[in-house]
């Protein structure tokens, strides 16, 4: 199998040597830019797998190089930032970032975002279950079952793992929730996502209190880990 | 020297220097016949005397101004003119004149003393402290730094003197160090965040439950010498809350509760909707504070005397910042038998939605 291109757009040095290691130990080939211009000609040129993109870049803002991107670039890109604004990481998110990691981060967490972010959808690799821990989740019946026991849910319970489900390992945010699962009306609703994770959570979690697949992204969203 | 009495209100000094001039002077005019008018400049001195312990200088020099006019006017013979009759009466005013004047020099030069004092102790107060806070602050910056340096010396240089345990161990100091420095840096950016009025208030419906547990799953490696208890109220509302400031709020009140309390202490943690308010309560059964840091613990940089190295004194007080952010407050008591609790109130909209059935 061909290593996987990951581009690092960040202008401290420091930095781009730590990520190159790390990346290169886990076998992917890296590609190094220090500026946004750097970066935007380094994709023109050899459109990598996936971006590492810094949100403080000298010339441009992390945002706008992303905006720019996203008008031709399709592959995912996954947004670097030493402040945990959450505002800032759900604009980004909502305008096209497929994760967003703030610094310090841990070297195994930013390996396990990008081989999240580079797994193709479940469903587009036609796999019509899934399953994690004492759980599958059966598409093609729409059937969910724990230790071999079908459990009951709800269609909007249903759609919302679902969503969760075949996006596993990637962030996604309450807007993107509400909307896919609600309708573009309930884009601020977010207590019925409240509500529908924790009755998700006491159905399939082991103990929902401490969830190990519906994990909480502190005002950003939620992940879905197998 | 502190002055003597409160500071009154400005505006209070002149209606308390002509009411009390007005009615020394009424009081005169009863005695009049009695006492003779001359006695009269000695009550109305005397009454100067006294104002000059409370007033500042302008509505003392109006009482005394006032006090003199009404003498004049209504004492001295002819009485209800201003003329002066007799020289003894014109150089008995023009001494009560320059009596009230210099009793007004004195308190004005008293005055100034007090600022001047006052202004020595804060500075000297101010100096204390921010050596505190330089002290605190470069231990433990300079702690995990130094540890990290170290560390990479020493792996670097003489990696050949090392046993694989030895290298393992700096490792995990480095890994340690860079941890605590992390949180400091948190703390700090957390306070400035606070100082320079930069706190965007972002509120959502938060299912408290969650929140809560969020902010244990951080702690998870470190519980080994405290057990944990949570407790939330059966049908607990939706709260709108910032997800993440009280995040930040609640790590730090279990991580004082963890840092300040014996190993095998137990931390119990209950939310409670109590009078449509969020109710947080973060209790140990440790050993309480000190009965006079009880209030002062939210203070910026305090830190309760003999406590443990580890912390800068911000801790609680971006609790306090970021509690008080939302409209609630954060109080704590020493409970009766032994621990402390901490109680976080927030006055915030709410909703029953998660109590109906859901289809």
């Amino acid at each position: 199998m061909n290593k996987a291109a990951v581009l690092v757009i960040d202008d401290e040095a420091q930095i781009r040597k730590l990520l190159s290691i790390t990346l290169q130990a886990n076998e992917f080939t890296v590609l190094e830019a220090a500026t946004a211009k750097e970066g935007l000609t380094l994709v023109a040129n050899h459109p990598p797998d996936l971006i590492l993109l810094d949100i403080g870049l000298p010339d441009q803002s992390g945002h706008e190089v992303l905006r720019h991107l996203r008008e031709w670039y399709s592959n995912p890109i996954i947004m670097l930032s030493v402040q945990s604004n959450e505002a800032d990481i759900v604009s980004a998110l909502d305008s096209g970032a497929s994760d967003y990691l703030v610094k310090p981060f841990r070297t195994g967490e930013l390996i396990a975002r990008i081989r999240a972010a580079l797994r193709k959808s479940t469903v587009e690799e036609n796999h019509s279950r899934l399953e994690f821990g004492d759980v599958v989740i059966d598409f093609s019946l729409r059937s969910v079952k724990k230790k071999n026991q079908v459990i009951k849910l709800t269609t909007t319970e249903y759609t919302l793992l679902a969503l969760l489900a075949k996006n596993q390992g990637k962030v996604l945010t309450h807007h993107y929730l509400l909307t896919q699962v609600w309708g573009p009306s309930y884009r601020e609703e977010s207590q019925y996502l409240r509500v529908f994770i924790a009755q998700l959570r006491k159905k399939i979690e082991t103990d929902p209190n401490r969830p190990v697949h519906i994990i909480t992204e502190s005002g950003v969203g939620y992940r879905f880990i197998v | 020297m502190k002055s003597l009495f409160k500071p009154i209100p400005r505006q209070r000094q002149y209606l308390i220097s002509i009411g009390v001039v007005l009615l020394v002077v009424f009081s005169s005019l009863l005695l009049l016949d009695i006492v003779g008018h001359r006695a009269v400049a000695f009550f109305l001195l005397v009454t100067i005397s006294i104002l000059s312990l409370f007033l500042d200088v302008l509505p003392l020099i109006l009482a005394a101004l006032l006090s003199a006019v009404l003498w004049d006017f209504l004492f001295i013979p002819p009485r209800f003119t201003f003329s002066v009759g007799t020289p003894e009466d014109q150089m008995l005013l023009a001494m009560y004149v320059i009596i009230v004047l210099i009793h007004a020099a004195l308190t004005s030069k008293i005055k100034q003393v007090q600022r001047e004092v006052r202004k020595r102790e804060e500075r000297t107060r101010d100096l204390k402290f921010y050596n505190t806070l330089l002290n605190s602050l470069s231990h433990e910056l300079r702690t995990p730094i130094t540890t990290i340096m170290g560390a990479t010396d020493n792996l670097l240089t003489s990696p050949n003197n090392l046993s694989e345990a030895n290298k393992e161990e700096l490792l995990s100091e480095i890994n340690i160090a860079s941890l605590r420095l992390n949180r400091q840096v948190e703390n700090l950016l957390g306070m400035s965040r606070l100082e320079s009025g930069a706190i965007k208030i972002k509120k959502d419906w938060v299912d408290v439950k969650e929140l809560i547990y969020t902010v244990l799953a951080q702690f998870e490696s470190t519980f080994n010498d405290h057990t944990v208890n949570v407790s939330v109220a059966e049908n607990l509302p939706l709260f709108k809350l910032d997800f993440a400031l009280m995040e930040q709020a609640l790590f730090n009140l279990i991580n004082n509760a963890i840092q300040h309390t014996p190993a095998g202490c137990a931390i119990l943690i209950h939310a409670d909707c109590v009078d449509e308010k969020l109710m947080i309560v973060v209790s140990d059964t440790g050993r309480g504070f000190p009965v006079k840091d009880v209030n002062r613990v939210f203070e910026k940089f305090y830190r309760v005397h003999g406590s443990r190295p580890g912390g800068t004194g911000l801790g609680l007080s971006i609790v306090r910042g970021f509690v008080e952010a939302h409209g609630g407050t954060v109080e704590l008591r020493n409970l009766p038998m032994s621990g402390a609790e901490f109680t976080i109130s927030i006055p915030a909209e709410l909703t029953y939605l998660n109590n109906l059935k859901h289809e």
